[in-house]
């Protein structure tokens, strides 16, 4: 499904990545984890096109998307929500959803429809599986942190993603939020047969739903397999789980 | 109450009794209206960059000025009939725009904002230099008014003036640039413009090509700002440099904020409001801009939202214990 090979990307000298390689197979959830500073979200820009690799090749279903503009790689199926949330902060959380369907639905170059009821059968079945329905009509600013991040999932699942990237799906959320969203992106990931990426500080959460885990370490990749295979390399335990005890 | 008032068709009401103007007898009258009524369309055409897209132009006044000088050239000097010279405003002000656009947008904020503003003094410097064509720095004097012979001899809205023909054509076209404007804004195009606004990094994210969308805004803004233009040339009996000059893109920027970009009618309220207290202001005193600034610092301050905002706030709270 995605296949990262060898990229590289420095910032002034600085190597923010090096040489890093990611296999997602269909249908399965992975994790990057990494201590703050180790490179996540820059890998992230460099696959969803935010940011050009220096070296290396990102490739999407068999296709090479390196160095595509960030709306080409969304149309081709790859979703994405940001670490900080990113939403339409003045727009109700029935428009964030709506605007989404509308442009991946190739609707944009509509210049004369009247838009209030385009795909408003799908955007309220989406709100509803994400239990927003009745904030349809609040401005979506002003909802909270947890709310907010749940309706940035929604707007990326709008564009009928294959492949969603979560770029610290859970950050700055309560005990209770933490593990409802896990729950709600679970769910949802089984339901519609996504192949899900995700980057994570909490350890609890990527051990119980990652089936793959990568492990980043100041812009490298220092271990990479199954739960119980990084929970039990040397190297990972030096570097990051014993760091945060 | 409220609720109803708020269902009402307000741009036909206003509409509707903008006709009845030239009635009232004056022609000092009809010709302020004609004034503000050209000026609400260049205000919204501009919102459509600055309110809905969230781009600041400094430059807005060169495809107004373009349009005038497209209309003006083409009636006075080519002799080309209102029907075919009033289009050509606005295709051409829109084909300039794509030109400046496709630069401008590569541009974030400031930036953007200040290359606007370098191209239109470009066209300001052109019209002014090239004497030849645009007539330099004297302008393009006596514009002839589009042919009304045909409709004074029809029964009912025949015997008025020529000028008060103009006012009521300035009307109808106005209201219907308007009208397709407001559809564009509510369309899905519109939504797409304001999810730029908003926030241009996730708009990228749900596939939008935010480029190119900035670049259609800033080519439709360009152009019916050209048909503004090209109807006030004709108003002001005469198409000068000036018109693409910085003052004018600030002067439309000013009525765009007063009246409130959050709204669609707030900046035609803008002019509006602009354009009297102008009037207004400029009977009593020599040092009207000084008062004028005055009263725009006040307002902006008091009213963050302009002046549309400020009603609308207004009409919500009286609005709400009757809900409740």
């Amino acid at each position: 499904m995605l296949e990262v090979r060898g990229v590289r990307k420095s910032f002034d000298g600085f190597m923010a990545v090096c040489d890093v390689s990611v296999r997602v197979e269909r249908g399965q959830i992975a994790a990057i984890i990494g201590p703050n500073g180790a490179g996540k979200t820059t890998l992230f820009n460099l696959v969803t096109g935010h940011l050009r690799p220096d070296a290396g090749t990102v490739v999407l279903d068999g296709r090479d998307v390196t160095g595509l503009a960030p709306h080409d790689v969304c149309r081709l199926g790859m979703g994405r929500s940001f670490q900080r949330t990113n939403i339409f902060p003045r727009l109700t959380v029935y428009e964030n959803v709506q605007a989404a369907f509308l442009s991946h639905r190739g609707r944009g170059r509509d210049l004369w429809s009247r838009v209030a009821r385009l795909y408003r059968e799908e955007t309220l079945a989406l709100l509803g599986s994400l239990g927003l329905l009745e904030q349809a009509d609040e401005t979506s600013g002003f909802l909270s942190h947890g709310a907010q991040k749940q309706l940035e999932l929604g707007i990326a699942l709008a564009s009928e993603p294959a492949l969603l990237l979560l770029d610290e799906p859970t950050a700055g959320m309560s005990a209770t939020e933490t593990r409802e969203t896990i729950r709600l992106v679970e769910r949802i990931a089984r339901e519609r047969g996504l192949t899900l990426l995700f980057t994570e500080h909490d350890m609890e959460v990527v051990f119980s739903i990652a089936q793959r885990i990568t492990v980043l370490h100041q812009g490298r990749v220092i271990a990479e397999g199954t739960p119980t295979e990084v929970r039990a390399d040397v190297e990972v335990r030096r570097v990051y789980l014993g760091e945060r005890r | 109450m409220t609720a109803r008032l708020a269902r009402l068709p307000w741009g036909v009401v206003v509409l509707v009794l903008a006709f009845f103007v030239p009635a009232m007898g004056s022609r000092f009258y009809t010709f302020l209206a004609n004034d503000i009524v050209i000026w609400a369309l260049f205000a919204t055409s501009l919102n459509l960059l600055v309110g809905v897209t969230g781009l600041v132009s400094f430059g807005h006044a060169a495809y107004f000025g373009i349009g005038a000088y497209a209309t003006g050239l083409l009636m006075k000097k080519l002799g080309v009939p209102f029907v075919l010279a009033f289009p050509a405003a606005g295709v051409l002000a829109g084909a300039l725009a794509l030109v400046f656009g496709f630069f401008c947008v590569r541009l974030t904020r400031i930036y953007f904002a200040m290359l606007t503003l370098a191209f239109a003094q470009i066209v300001w410097a052109i019209c002014f230099k090239w004497n030849e064509v645009t007539g330099g720095e004297q302008g393009m004097p006596e514009i002839p008014y589009p042919s009304f012979d045909w409709i004074a001899e029809l029964p009912l809205v025949g015997g008025w003036r020529t000028a008060e023909y103009f006012y009521f054509l300035t009307l109808v076209l106005v209201a219907l640039c308007l009208w397709v404007l407001r559809r564009i804004v509510g369309s899905p195009f519109g939504r797409m413009l304001t999810t730029i606004r908003e926030n241009a990094e996730r708009a990228e994210f749900i596939g939008v090509n935010v480029r190119r969308y900035e670049l259609a805004a800033f080519v439709l803004a360009g152009a019916f700002a050209g048909l503004a233009g090209g109807l006030f040339g004709i108003f002001n009996r005469g198409v000068f440099p000036d018109f693409a000059y910085w003052t004018k893109s600030s002067e439309v920027l000013i009525m765009t904020l007063l009246g409130g970009m959050g709204t669609f009618y707030g900046p035609a309220i803008g002019a509006l409001v602009l354009i009297l207290l102008n009037q207004q202001i400029v009977a009593y005193t020599e040092y009207w801009p000084f008062v004028l600034g005055t009263i725009l610092v006040v307002l902006l301050f008091v009213f963050p939202g302009g002046l549309a905002g400020a009603v609308q706030a207004a009409a919500r709270r009286v609005g709400r214990p009757r809900r409740a």
